[in-house]
């Protein structure tokens, strides 16, 4: 019983801490809106263009958060570790 | 509360074969598309005079431009294939607005489209290349670069599968998550009833809805349409390696 809680509390914790990598995508995906909004400002008719490229570059910015928050998932729902025990 | 973590219910099970929820939805859609596409497709003229031809030729040419776009004249014969990714990763999405797991919160299904998108790259690049230019293509530059050659072959599909379905899934984790949060807030202020089997709680109204849209209506648009763009912009670069 002791190890089982052990186990869970940790895997919540790292989970948890799995989702710092929230702070890469967000600070990376703010980068590209701002580029983005700078070029329309400078060039408006490109609107169209700009967004569309910015939009693939921002979920592939996203990736690592996804692979991150997938890892968090596991940890929560799937544990690996309990079957260990 | 409880279902968070589940994946789809088996709805039943053909020997060893388990129907889950995702196939049936996947069906239904598919039959939804099926009648849209003859209603919208019955008795097309010249010269449209109905509204329903002008919207068939509408989105027949929005995909047509985005294929001509991004995977160049030569391979427009994918624009159907193309569409119906697009169609079916958006509907898989948004039937979650019907109260229907969404289809692409399984990675079984972003799994099969990721490993199509694969066999489509492998088969370009054989195409292009030749089977011994494509096996030599993975030692360029250098030969010691093949494992990194290797990994990142393996990543573009896996990457694909897993950007879909963690931006779903993660949406439906984040919105049931609030549900619970709004459930138990209101029954700790003592404004939630319940009736038999059937609940009510006052701040389960509304609240949720502008997660919603975001998760549901805005995720799910964006990430069916760049996952069909992925796919392109990946078979188009692999179609034209010399």
């Amino acid at each position: 019983m002791m190890e089982k809680a052990i186990v869970l509390g940790c895997s919540a914790v790292g989970a948890g801490l799995a989702m710092i990598a929230g702070i890469g995508p967000g600070i990376g995906e703010g980068y590209a809106v701002g580029k983005t909004i700078e070029s329309i400002a400078r060039q408006p008719e490109a609107k169209g263009d700009c967004t569309r490229t910015m939009f693939i570059g921002v979920a592939m910015a996203e990736s690592t958060g996804i692979y991150a928050f997938v890892v968090a998932l596991i940890l929560m729902f799937a544990n690996p570790f309990i079957g260990k025990l | 509360m409880d279902g968070i973590g589940q994946g789809p219910k088996v709805v039943f099970e053909i020997g060893p074969i388990r129907i889950t929820e995702t196939v049936v939805t996947g069906w239904i859609i598919i039959v939804a598309v099926l009648f849209v596409c003859l209603w919208l497709t019955r008795g097309l003229k010249k010269i449209p005079d109905k509204k329903r031809q002008i919207i068939a030729e509408m989105f027949v040419k929005f995909v047509n431009g985005l294929v001509k776009e991004n995977m160049g004249a030569k391979l427009i014969y994918y624009a159907p294939y193309i569409a119906t990714l697009l169609v079916f990763a958006l509907l898989g999405a948004l039937v979650s607005l019907l109260g229907l797991r969404s289809m692409t919160a399984d990675i079984n299904v972003t799994g099969t489209w990721a490993l199509m998108t694969f066999a489509l790259i492998t088969f370009h690049k054989i195409k292009a290349n030749g089977f011994g230019g494509y096996l030599k293509s993975f030692g360029k530059p250098v030969a010691f670069i093949l494992p990194l050659n290797i990994v990142s072959e393996i990543a573009t599909p896996a990457s694909m599968a897993f950007r879909l379905f963690g931006n779903v899934a993660g949406g439906m984790v984040i919105t049931s998550l609030l549900y619970g949060a709004l459930a138990s807030l209101s029954s700790a202020i003592g404004l939630s009833f319940t009736a038999g089997s059937w609940g009510f709680s006052v701040f389960q109204v509304g609240i949720p809805a502008v997660l919603s849209v975001y998760f549901d209506l805005f995720s799910g648009c964006i990430q069916a349409y760049i996952f069909s763009m992925l796919t392109m912009v990946n078979v188009g670069t692999a179609a034209e390696e010399e």
